[in-house]
């Protein structure tokens, strides 16, 4: 017997499943092609034992330690797949089960779906309940599949069984802390920035904590999950700590919402102006108005993601004492040579989320075209030019300023802790060599919302396959021709690599054209219509 | 105000609009002279708010000719703009903005509003602009956007349906809005499905269907096309009324016993043949007699009553669609079923 609150919640599962029928299903086979891939090329790589023991001397850097984690059995295949891609495969479900959670409860609130289902027949705690049992189960089946997956491939039951059961555990975790937010937030777009921040959060005490002394770790769900040691000396009982933290979200989000009224947060509604500024008034200051909570958010995110790397990177020298082979293997310069290495992965990375802004934010427009809140402004004596080219400007420069204040941040934090003023430009200088590569997947987002606007969302995959090229594709054996074509690789690779300008002045160049034609296509096209 | 001399405001031919294979403007004409009220009329699907957005080079014609103030309103979409405010009929607003501002953006993208307008439209609707929009009930919403409008000096109003979601004291409100508008000289075209506000403000109206129009005309021009309804009791039965021609509908009630009060007989009579069926029933013997005036609602259901108007008789409605002012789209069966309840009501 179903309590009248949730009633009417398998009903809404079976829509949330032909909803999200293609979504999930393209995210399952990315998280479960990574592991697989990773099999066969690491297979490849470390064929003998001595050859997993000489990667297990020399993998451990601390970039690779803040983005893969602790790396328990790096003498053993399995511990060596954990260690390399399942940093990333965490963070795929981790950010797969924000958004799954916030777009079918709060998303569906705004647009009035939930309205129209919660006057029938249907429990106040249906949508919330079915969205997260169809997280539930797709948690269970990703999960399922990875262990299964690595099983058949001659990887040990256990390790195999217990990494597919922590990935479960980091995405119910991040479902059960999206449906939380989703209970407080004002909307649902700021539901699912709390969600991501927490989970960047617990990402990088964890990575912090690795780095360290690991103390940090344990405040981290993913460091528990991260704790099972898959691989080696498998335990279960931090998965006990992640489920327990997910049951209590959960017990919380509903408790929340019995008190809840439909479409409302928990922060009260203060009247506002009545008059609108004179910089609202203007394009550009209508989409600054718009973003620039986003982007307080991103800019807060990079602040204290580049100073935590900055500081870890101040660590290195540690780690080479204890690691005599690392250090045999990197030759002379090797404390000097590994912090380069370190801060080229920090630029990597940092351009990776701005890219990653960019695209979001170049694709918002069509979110605003599809709202309809376009069709007044354009209805206005403001031309399609016009229009775009206030939408583009801001996330254009807001990009390049994330890069600086990443870069910033981690060359002040590395140049205080390792007393060296110079390291700051140098580390500044490695993020502001990404903004071309950034710029182009701008770019290609715009040429994609101006001329085939039902295809916008491809700019994603573009950068999902740049960012496995930079990430994996060496360990991969992807060929070197495509590796080298990913715009991150044709980035001048600093610190400590060399300066050419020609790739970084033809990607410019192409962001330009790519940006015109967007343009131009979108100035020719009919507007997406609402009704 | 106009300055546009006799140019026409909205010039439409032939307009063709298709969205992939279907077609949602058919060869549309619309003309709209300089200081008048067109009503656009259609029901919801019939391609009013397709052709207000090519109007507004939103979308782009497929073919037909189109020109507003004698421009292309494609390629001079900006420049028009300028003379031009516009009142979407699904009102979307940004929501972390507060009314206020919305009303503020949208006349800035415009090119400016009269800040005493302003003050006494928030007061006329009775909106607090302190609100965020998303906290906007549609009505209010819709309010936000008539605001951003009314507070113009624009010289044409294009408004989508403007009054959906408004309680009728603020109908009421906007139709004095329209009226005030109109006097100043300034040109509006209406676009609605609410005949009781199109009778009430239009100089002459334009009615759609399936992406062609029908009809157009003044009220009085349109009104002659369309038929009185005639309800009538006469001491003998009625039965040659049936067979004069111009007459439809006609139900005619032989078993009632005679009360004294007759027979009842009701027909729907062209206004060319009133004179002939008026002599006829005369014959019978009149005790009691009510004609309606044919309302612009029976000249609309005359041409959504059917796909096939003009070859059957479908121009019957329920009395429901008929008080609440709001049209129904008839299918033949429907309209066979309310013609049949209505002649069970009869006997």
């Amino acid at each position: 017997m179903t309590p009248p609150t949730f009633a009417a919640t398998a009903l809404l599962v079976r829509v949330t499943l032909r909803r999200d029928r293609v979504r999930l299903a393209i995210w399952f086979a990315a998280l479960l092609a990574l592991p697989l891939a990773a099999v066969s090329a690491f297979e490849s790589l470390y064929p003998t034992q001595a050859s997993l023991d000489g990667y297990a001397r020399t993998a451990a850097n601390p970039a690779a330690i803040a983005i893969g984690g602790p790396g328990h059995g790096l003498h053993t295949l399995g511990g060596v797949i954990v260690f390399e891609v399942g940093g990333f495969i965490a963070i795929g479900i981790a950010l797969c089960n924000v958004f799954l959670v916030g777009r079918n409860t709060r998303a569906e609130e705004e647009l009035g779906r939930v309205e129209l289902l919660r006057a029938a027949v249907v429990g106040r705690h249906a949508a919330l309940a079915a969205t997260l049992l169809v997280a539930a189960g797709f948690n269970a089946a990703v999960g399922g599949a990875v262990a299964v997956a690595l099983g058949t491939q001659g990887l040990p039951w256990p390790g195999s069984v217990t990494f597919g059961a922590a990935l479960t555990a980091i995405g119910l975790v991040f479902a059960a802390v999206t449906a939380v937010a989703t209970q407080v937030a004002d909307h649902a777009r700021g539901a699912q920035a709390i969600a991501g921040a927490v989970f960047g959060a617990a990402y990088l005490a964890r990575a912090a904590g690795d780095i360290g002394d690991g103390t940090l770790s344990w405040s981290s769900p993913v460091g528990w999950a991260q704790a099972t040691r898959p691989f080696a000396d498998e335990r279960w009982w931090p998965l006990l700590l992640v489920s327990g933290l997910a049951a209590a979200c959960v017990l919380g989000a509903f408790t929340l919402e019995s008190h809840r009224d439909l479409g409302e947060g928990m922060t009260s509604r203060k009247p506002g102006p009545a008059r609108a500024s004179a910089g609202l008034t203007t394009r550009l200051g209508l989409v600054w108005r718009l973003q620039r909570s986003g982007i307080a958010g991103w800019a807060a995110g990079v602040l204290v993601a580049g100073g935590a790397m900055g500081a870890a990177a101040d660590q290195t020298g540690d780690m080479l004492a204890d690691n005599p082979d690392l250090l045999a293997a990197l030759g002379g310069s090797a404390a000097e040579e590994l912090t380069d290495v370190f801060f080229r992965m920090t630029a990597l990375l940092l351009a990776l989320a701005v890219s990653g802004y960019l695209v979001a934010a170049v694709l918002r427009g069509r979110g605003e075209e599809r709202a309809g809140h376009v069709e007044p402004l354009l209805a206005g004596a403001v031309s399609r030019a016009r229009w775009t080219s206030a939408q583009l400007a801001v996330p254009a420069v807001a990009s390049a300023a994330l890069l600086v204040l990443g870069g910033a941040s981690a060359g002040a934090v590395y140049a205080v802790a390792a007393g060296d003023a110079a390291q700051l430009p140098r580390i500044l200088g490695s993020a502001v060599a990404y903004l071309p590569a950034v710029w182009l997947f701008g770019g290609l987002a715009v040429a994609l919302f101006g001329m085939a606007p039902r295809s916008a969302p491809v700019a994603w995959g573009a950068l999902a396959v740049a960012a496995v090229a930079s990430l994996l594709g060496p360990a991969f054996r992807f060929p070197a021709w495509a590796v080298d074509l990913s715009p991150f690789e044709l980035t001048p690779q600093l610190p400590g690599g060399e300066v050419a300008l020609t790739a970084p002045v033809v990607m410019l160049l192409l962001a330009t054209a790519l940006t015109v034609a967007g343009t131009a296509g979108f100035a020719r096209r009919d507007l997406a219509t609402t009704a | 105000m106009r300055g546009t001399g006799t140019t026409t405001t909205v010039d439409v031919a032939g307009l063709i609009k298709e969205f992939g294979r279907f077609r949602a403007l058919d060869g549309l004409d619309l003309t709209v002279e300089p200081g008048e009220v067109h009503g656009f009329l259609g029901p919801n699907g019939a391609g009013k708010s397709t052709t207000i957005r090519v109007l507004l080079g939103l979308l782009r014609a497929d073919g037909g000719r189109v020109s507003l103030f004698g421009g292309d309103p494609w390629h001079d979409a900006v420049t028009l703009h300028r003379r031009l405010a516009y009142v979407p009929g699904d009102v979307h607003l940004w929501p972390s903005l507060t009314g206020g501002e919305v009303i503020d953006v949208l006349a800035a993208a415009r090119g400016g509003v009269d800040g005493r307008k302003r003050a006494a439209l928030l007061e006329r609707f009775e909106l607090d602009p302190t609100k965020k929009a998303r906290t906007y009930s549609k009505g209010n919403r819709q309010k936000v956007a008539l605001v951003a409008a009314l507070a113009s000096d624009a010289e044409l109003l294009v408004l989508d349906e403007p009054t959906s979601g408004l309680d009728p004291l603020m109908e009421a409100e906007f139709q004095e809005c329209v009226t005030e508008v109109a006097a100043e000289g300034r040109t509006v075209l209406l676009s609605s499905h609410i005949l009781a506000e199109v009778e009430a403000l239009c100089d002459r109206v334009s009615i759609v269907r399936a992406g062609r129009t029908v009809q157009t005309g003044t009220l009085d021009d349109l009104r002659h096309l369309t038929r009185t309804t005639v309800d009538a009791r006469t001491r003998h039965p009625a039965t040659a009324i049936h067979d004069l021609p111009g007459v439809h509908n006609a139900t005619l009630d032989t078993t009632t016993p005679d009360t004294g009060a007759g027979h009842h007989v009701r027909f729907d009579v062209d206004a060319d043949h009133l004179d002939q069926a008026m002599r006829t029933l005369a014959e019978f013997g009149i005790t009691a007699l009510t004609s309606s005036p044919p309302s612009l609602e029976e000249l609309f259901l005359r041409h959504y009553g059917s796909p096939n108007d003009g070859t059957h008789d479908h121009d019957t409605h329920d009395d429901d669609t008929a008080t609440t002012g709001s049209i129904a789209v008839h299918t033949p069966d429907g309209a066979a079923a309310a013609r049949h309840s209505r002649e069970g009501a009869a006997r």
